[in-house]
């Protein structure tokens, strides 16, 4: 082992037993850092749920053709042929004005509204599937669509999704600020902590300096020291997160089958979770930094 | 290998401490710095340790400028000096053991090697038996011991000692001179700043006296 990995253990051990000694405090600490931290982790996970929702329903973008009221048959099969002559149009398929009506009624919360109409006021509809997945080209087929004589609105089913898209985009970006916020926050309580340790320690700091210790020798325990309470604040906070989901996730999901969308929430992944212990690793070791640097920054030995 | 060019020291307060101090120290020779309290033998001591810069003159160890050493540099100035201060500095949370083990962990010495050394320092100090001890359940002559054993450990060229036997019974205290005694028979340079100078004639020590903070003739 080399002479700067033998220091650097020693330095991880010390900070380890710091860790170990005060087990009470040690743990109020990564409990602070933990719930800050759950907030944001929790609201990624959620956005990111979302946002796989989002992205598996603009793979398949639909288009419907509303056509207007009292088209006669004839009319609506030769625009049918114009559809499938198309090169721009991957399938199309005619929903009768009945079938429309039929579907309507067998969504959740619609039964008794449709059971109440005299007549059918929904209008024959062809549902189509356009070629690529450029929102361009899509927007070019409902402009020539609704040119059509037979056509009363085109309706592009993707724009909802592009809606989601950008609230999904603007839910992560909410969480990266709040996210950053409670980090410096956190970044201060490290900091903090380590004051008070550099403080407790002074008698220690000063005969070590002048028995021929570095100060990268004094800083380093507390520099794994902010760094080890960071992480186990990481490790706590992906507890929180992972019990939360646990609880939270069949509330959500049956709330969503409410609107017939199907959500199967899942946690974190590998990634994630690396990620998140990383940055509470970064933020004690940060928090440490600071104080350290600011403490015993060429400080007098007592 | 000790050299004081014309050395004064002021502080921040505007106390003199010392005034023009020229001395050398050879090598292998014990030195007795007599002087009543506030003559300047512990500044003189923290200018040796780089504890305080002078604010004239030169201080010279081993052919190396202390004052003109950068904070990165000092470090290494102070492992080649035992340092015994005049209050041992022991950490009183820590085994007697593991005081004297710290100079050999700040420098990252192989643990195996260590314990052999700390064992031989406390063996040499009479402490044999004593490593694991809390410091405070001590005498006042066995915790000196304990920080000489510190100093040594490192096994330096130079041993300083401020006041090592202020405050210990006449009998710790002639312990503590022989200890001395038997460093400088090894051929440790050893400077000793003491009020009770007595405690280390018969060693044929080497006396100078400072007053006022300057050095008698």
């Amino acid at each position: 082992m080399t002479h700067t990995l033998f220091l650097h253990q020693l330095a991880l051990r010390g900070a380890f037993s710091r860790l170990v000694a005060r087990p009470l405090a040690s743990l109020l600490s990564a409990l602070v850092v933990a719930i800050a931290l759950s907030l944001p982790a929790l609201g990624l996970v959620l956005v990111d749920n979302v946002g796989r929702l989002a992205r598996g329903v603009s793979g398949k973008p639909e288009i419907s053709v509303f056509l207007k009221t009292g088209t006669s048959e004839a009319a609506a099969r030769a625009l049918g042929e114009q559809l499938r002559a198309d090169a721009r149009i991957a399938s199309q398929r005619f929903v009768p004005r009945d079938e429309a009506l039929r579907q309507l009624s067998a969504r959740g919360g619609f039964a008794d509204v449709a059971g109440t109409l005299e007549e059918n006021p929904l209008p024959d509809a062809f549902v189509i599937e356009p070629h690529g997945d450029d929102p361009a080209d899509f927007e070019a087929i409902r402009v020539s669509l609704a040119a059509k004589p037979q056509v009363d609105y085109v309706q592009l089913d993707s724009a909802w999704v592009e809606r989601l898209h950008a609230a999904v985009g603007l839910g992560r970006w909410c969480m990266y600020v709040l996210a950053g916020l409670l980090g410096a926050a956190l970044v201060i309580v490290s900091f903090n902590t380590i004051r008070l340790q550099i403080l407790t320690q002074r008698h220690e700091i000063a005969v070590s300096l002048l028995l021929g210790a570095t100060r990268s020798f004094v800083r380093r325990p507390f520099l794994y020291f902010g760094l080890l309470q960071g992480l186990l604040g990481g490790v706590v906070a992906w507890g929180i997160v992972a019990l939360l989901l646990w609880q939270i996730a069949p509330r959500i999901e049956a709330f969503a089958r409410s609107y017939s969308i199907v959500l199967d929430l899942a946690g974190p992944g590998p990634a994630g979770v690396a990620a998140l212990l990383a940055f509470a690793a970064l933020l004690g070791w940060l928090g440490a930094g600071l104080s350290v640097r600011r403490h015993l920054h060429d400080g007098p030995i007592d | 290998m000790i050299r004081f060019d014309q050395v004064s020291k002021r502080y921040a307060d505007g106390h003199d401490a010392l005034s023009d101090v020229s001395l050398e120290i050879r090598h292998g020779e014990l030195l007795v710095l007599a002087g009543h309290s506030g003559a300047g033998k512990s500044t003189l001591i923290k200018l040796l340790a780089g504890l305080e810069r002078p604010t004239a003159g030169r201080v010279w160890v081993n052919d190396q400028d202390v004052g003109g050493l950068r904070p990165n540099q000092m470090p290494y100035l102070r492992r080649s000096l035992g340092l015994v201060m005049q209050e041992h500095r022991l950490l009183t949370d820590r085994t007697v053991f593991d005081n004297v083990m710290l100079p050999l962990l700040v420098t990252g010495y192989p643990p195996g090697d260590a314990e052999r050394r700390v064992h031989a320092a406390l063996e040499k100090v009479g402490l044999k038996g004593f490593g694991g001890a809390m410091p405070l359940t001590l005498s006042g002559g066995e915790q000196q011991r304990a920080a000489i054993a510190r100093a040594i450990v490192n096994r330096p060229s130079i041993l300083i000692a401020d006041e090592p036997t202020a405050h210990l019974d006449p009998a710790y205290a002639r312990e503590i001179a022989a200890l001395f005694r038997a460093f400088h028979a090894a051929g440790v340079t050893i400077l000793l700043a003491t009020h009770d100078e007595t405690l280390f004639s018969p060693y044929g020590a080497r006396r100078i006296e400072l007053a006022q903070g300057r050095l008698l003739a």
